[in-house]
């Protein structure tokens, strides 16, 4: 089981489906956000998976996973400071009540 | 009275998280990181639906920690474990903070007594399963020409492509890294009153 890629490829699956459903369910904008960090590192669970299964990848997939910790650190910076920004204004976390530009 | 309760809630949660491991090792014939991979595997799959699922949005955030700390040992077990520790650093150390703040920056006492979920929750949810299933076909149909043993990665091997080949994209990440802490500020600092 853990010497084969495809339980940890279905397991990044499953992982990232659980994110999918809690973006698009949720209220709450940092819900949402928490919904988008599992969907990261279920991709980052991929990528480590791979760089350790396949031979030609040897190193390249645990930089990539660096990278992408990275990334996903800046966009939980700039995320969170637009939630908190907008809440400033509207005082309120729902994202269903964020309506300025529908009306 | 409270305290028995969360005792016993512990003992069922450490049980649903051990089954599947004790399982595959004793029944299914497989080594000791097989039931790693079993028990890990599990606790990240059922914090990661408490984390979706929960009301209240703090406990929310915990269960992310916890999701985040499985997924850690996840690493360790495929070959990774530089890869295990920056995670432990920059998802638990930071960002978890970081989201916890705003957590408690943005929430109101009534929050956790309102509808947690949007309407479309239902179609959503029948998305999430259409979408698990089907990456699961893909996954399980595709040949990925893969080795039959997964390789442990040395960190000097992996601090050596760092630092050789991919040099400038650390180095840009680097200054993506500056940029967004300066958005961030910039984006979240009060608005100065007019006079």
């Amino acid at each position: 089981m853990a010497d084969s890629l495809d339980a940890y490829l279905i397991l990044a699956g499953t992982l990232f489906a659980i994110g999918t459903f809690g973006f698009l369910a949720r209220r709450n904008a940092i819900s949402m956000l928490m919904s988008i960090e599992l969907m990261l590192n279920a991709v980052n669970l991929a990528i480590v998976a791979f760089g350790s299964f396949i031979p030609a990848l040897k190193a390249d997939g645990s930089v990539i996973a660096l990278m992408v910790m990275a990334v996903a650190a800046a966009e939980a910076t700039v995320g969170l400071a637009i939630v908190i920004a907008i809440y400033r204004n509207r005082k309120t976390p729902l994202v269903d009540e964020y309506d300025a530009m529908r009306r | 009275m409270r305290a028995w309760l969360y005792l016993l809630a512990a003992a069922v949660a450490g049980a649903v998280i051990t089954t599947p491991a004790l399982l595959v090792y004793a029944f299914a014939g497989g080594t000791v990181d097989d039931a790693l991979f079993a028990a890990l595997a599990t606790l990240m799959l059922v914090s990661g639906l408490a984390v979706v699922t929960m009301r209240d949005i703090i406990r929310c955030g915990l269960a992310m920690i916890v999701c985040f700390l499985a997924l850690a040992g996840i690493y360790v077990v495929a070959g990774a474990p530089l890869v295990a520790a920056a995670q432990v650093i920059v998802y638990i150390g930071a960002i978890s903070v970081l989201i916890l703040f705003a957590i408690m920056l943005t929430q109101s006492k009534d929050a956790p007594a309102r509808l947690v979920f949007q309407t479309q929750a239902v179609p959503a949810a029948v998305a999430a399963v259409v979408l698990a299933v089907l990456i699961g076909l893909g996954v399980s149909s595709t040949d990925w020409g893969e080795a039959s043993r997964r390789a442990r990665l040395a960190t000097d091997a992996l601090a050596g492509v760092l630092f050789d080949q991919y040099v400038l994209p650390f180095e840009v990440v680097s200054v993506l890294l500056l940029a967004a802490v300066i958005g961030g500020v910039f984006i979240a600092k009060r608005e100065r009153e007019p006079d």
